[in-house]
């Protein structure tokens, strides 16, 4: 703003005019206003941690009865985040191929007249309400799967994986059904970076001789190497915080077991499935209990989704 | 399916003199080449085979199918291997793959759709979408989500009422005001961060929030809802509208400053109506996003048998949090398959309403779409 540098208060006609641009109050306002807006969502975020760390950081001393009667926060959280990391593991290991298939199917294999409408089914995956995939992976796909399971009970039970008791609602069915939430995001990433590919390096495999998946081979995925590294980063970050699905299908309902087992009766859980099984019948210090491994849960998801947007914007300063 | 399939040049005797030379890894016009129907030839092979096996083997339907999956997958690149050499091979194998998780990534979405319409199809009458719970749920049946449907708009309508005008102008703040400055770097970071935040930490963060305001230990309330789902929606409204708005060509700002138009009436004017097709998707997706949200609204909105109007006085109920609460009532001896029906019935309901809306944003972007070069 070019406030007037002549102090001279008898004379402000004298002031050069068209060097001073007139300030109008709707111009004050709206950029006021839009300024207000940006703080709010810094305001909003701010108020995300330090309301989480009010109300978590009392669980600090937490044991027996408060931490679910695990002997201290610590284990209760671990035991957590260990089932939280496994389940996303296990679901990003289904989703990984089965989106790069689909974004290939997207953006290199299908005539375009067909890479649309494949384009918007997948959107439609993505609309599919968390509640609704839960529901269906309890009553549909679940009685799907047992037999498989008790198949792999009777013939692989000495890998650790395949270990125990079989149930339907174990944990592997949980990362099924977790990857495939995962699917259409991760699916959409794919396909916007393998469709970013320079037409001219694909024509030049081509034109060498290459077969088409060779061509995808030498052209796509180097091009887009650290695109899907990120894109299956941001799946992960995604599948680590899904709740409802986790929740329903999931036999577990306490802290769970620290096992391997995929398939057994004895699953571990996750922080967002056991806060919304526990939520209801809790009180006082529980919910300080639950508060905590919240933040926890918000902070491992921090950390791969920034890692994950990170690699992102690394992969495209480097051209 | 191979580039090649299509080719006129097919091979003839004359070449068969080349098609001896000792070239295996060489892709050459004249070496051989599969019959244009191979690809459904070996699907009617592998189903033939696989069917016959599984029958042998007394196995179910799905064993049957992976059975002629993976025969149809081995059969064909063995096949195109020994006609075409291994590169073919490869490359039919690996179209085949890429096909085959175009299927298991449809199975389930048709599995999912299937079945809500069939199981819940039956349970929508007008009684079922006009009653709500007061008395019914110890009365075994009867009742109905319209308290479920009324709570849902209530609280995804306080979430846009709070996300719509603070995303809005926090992308005009990004693109019109901030440019490059450092305070404009940290709200797209911080916006980056929102967008992972877990749907639970947001209802966690709406119970803090509201224990601290109201004092009480468990507070149930409306509004607690609308500002878990406002958090979520905040970042993808801000991501659709930036975007939009810098798609928005600059030559089109600078005019209207020529025409001596001030800044705001530029941005209300110019900027927002050339843009607006995509505003209103994308907001239109974040809402339909945050209308099936369970997890924020089952910790601070609970559940309630009758309508609530009032946001901030005791528990509203929301139709994603109908469903998983009624699927309690599913085990019940007597009453089990009534709450089986009202739990399909409401996630009907919500599929419906969020389909819409994501039919009705891309209506919208469609037919508003600024008109493009290409």
């Amino acid at each position: 703003m070019s406030t007037m540098v002549d102090p001279g208060p008898e004379a402000p006609e004298t002031a050069p005019q068209q060097a001073k641009p007139p300030t109008r109050l709707g111009d004050v306002l709206f950029s006021k206003i839009s300024l207000v807006s940006g703080l709010i969502v810094i305001l909003f975020l701010a108020g995300v941690g330090t309301f989480l760390l009010i109300q978590g950081l009392p669980a600090l001393g937490a044991s027996g009865e408060t931490a679910y009667g695990e002997p201290s926060i610590w284990k209760f959280v671990g035991m957590l985040l260990y089932g939280t990391i496994y389940a996303s593991v296990i679901a990003i290991v289904i989703v990984t191929p089965l989106a790069i298939g689909l974004a290939l199917v997207i953006s290199h294999y299908a005539p375009r007249s067909l890479a649309k409408p494949v384009g918007y089914l997948v959107d439609l995956l993505a609309a599919v309400p968390s509640v609704v995939f839960g529901l269906w992976g309890l009553e549909v796909l679940a009685p799907q799967l047992l037999p498989a399971y008790k198949w792999l009970s009777e013939h692989a039970s000495w890998i650790p994986l395949f270990d125990g008791s079989v149930n339907s609602r174990s944990l592997l069915t949980a990362s099924i059904v977790l990857a495939l939430m995962a699917l259409p995001i991760v699916t959409a990433l794919l396909r916007e970076i393998f469709a970013q590919t320079p037409r001219a390096h694909e024509e030049a495999a081509l034109a060498l001789g290459a077969t088409r998946w060779e061509m995808i081979r030498l052209a796509v995925f180097p091009y887009a190497r650290s695109g899907m590294v990120a894109a299956i980063l941001l799946g992960l970050g995604r599948a680590l915080g899904e709740t409802m699905a986790v929740a329903m299908v999931l036999s577990a309902t306490g802290t769970g077991y620290l096992t391997l087992s995929m398939i057994s009766a004895e699953n571990p859980n996750t922080i967002a499935a056991f806060i919304a099984n526990n939520y209801a019948n809790a009180s006082g210090a529980k919910i300080n209990s639950m508060i905590f491994a919240g933040l926890a849960l918000f902070l491992l998801t921090f950390v791969v989704n920034f890692a994950g947007r990170w690699i992102a914007t690394r992969g495209q300063n480097k051209g | 399916m191979t580039r090649n399939t299509g080719a006129p040049e097919a091979p003839d005797s004359t070449d068969a003199a080349y098609t001896e030379l000792p070239m295996p890894d060489t892709l050459s016009i004249h070496s051989g080449q599969l019959p244009r129907q191979a690809t459904l030839m070996t699907v009617v092979f592998a189903a033939a085979i696989g069917a016959v096996g599984g029958l042998i083997l007394g196995a179910g339907p799905t064993v049957i199918v992976l059975l002629a999956w993976a025969i149809f997958l081995v059969a064909l690149t063995t096949w195109s291997t020994i006609v075409e050499g291994r590169r073919k091979g490869t490359d039919r194998l690996v179209n085949a793959m890429v096909w085959s998780t175009f299927v298991i990534a449809m199975l389930p979405l048709l599995s999912l759709l299937w079945t809500v319409i069939t199981k819940g199809g039956p349970v929508l009458t007008p009684d079922f979408l006009s009653r709500d719970m007061t008395g019914f749920a110890a009365l075994g049946q009867g009742g109905g989500i319209y308290h479920a449907i009324m709570g849902t708009i209530m609280v995804t309508g306080i979430a846009a009422i709070i996300a719509i005008p603070v995303g809005v102008f926090t992308a005009i703040y990004l693109v019109e005001y901030g440019a490059a400055s450092r305070l404009a770097k940290m709200i797209t970071f911080l916006v980056d961060v929102m967008t992972g935040i877990p749907s639970i930490v947001s209802g966690l963060f709406a119970i803090s929030l509201f224990i601290v305001i109201t004092g009480d230990p468990l507070p149930r309330l409306g509004i607690g809802g609308g500002v878990a789902l406002a958090l979520l929606m905040i970042p993808t409204v801000v991501r659709s509208v930036e975007e939009m708005l810098k798609l928005v060509p600059d030559d089109l700002r600078e005019a209207s400053y020529a025409l001596g138009v001030p800044k705001w009436r530029t941005i209300v004017k110019v900027v927002l109506p050339t843009a607006v097709a995509g505003i209103v998707t994308g907001i239109t997706l974040a809402i339909a996003r945050v209308a099936g949200e369970t997890a924020p609204l089952l910790l601070i909105v609970g559940t309630f048998p009758s309508a609530n109007w009032n946001p901030f006085d005791g528990a509203v109920q929301t139709l994603p949090v109908y469903i998983y609460t009624s699927l309690n009532g599913t085990t019940d001896p007597k009453y089990g398959d009534i709450w089986t029906d009202r739990v399909w019935g409401a996630a009907l309901v919500l599929i419906i309403i969020v389909m819409a809306l994501n039919l009705i944003a891309r209506i919208i972007g469609n037919i508003f779409a600024p008109k493009t070069g290409r």
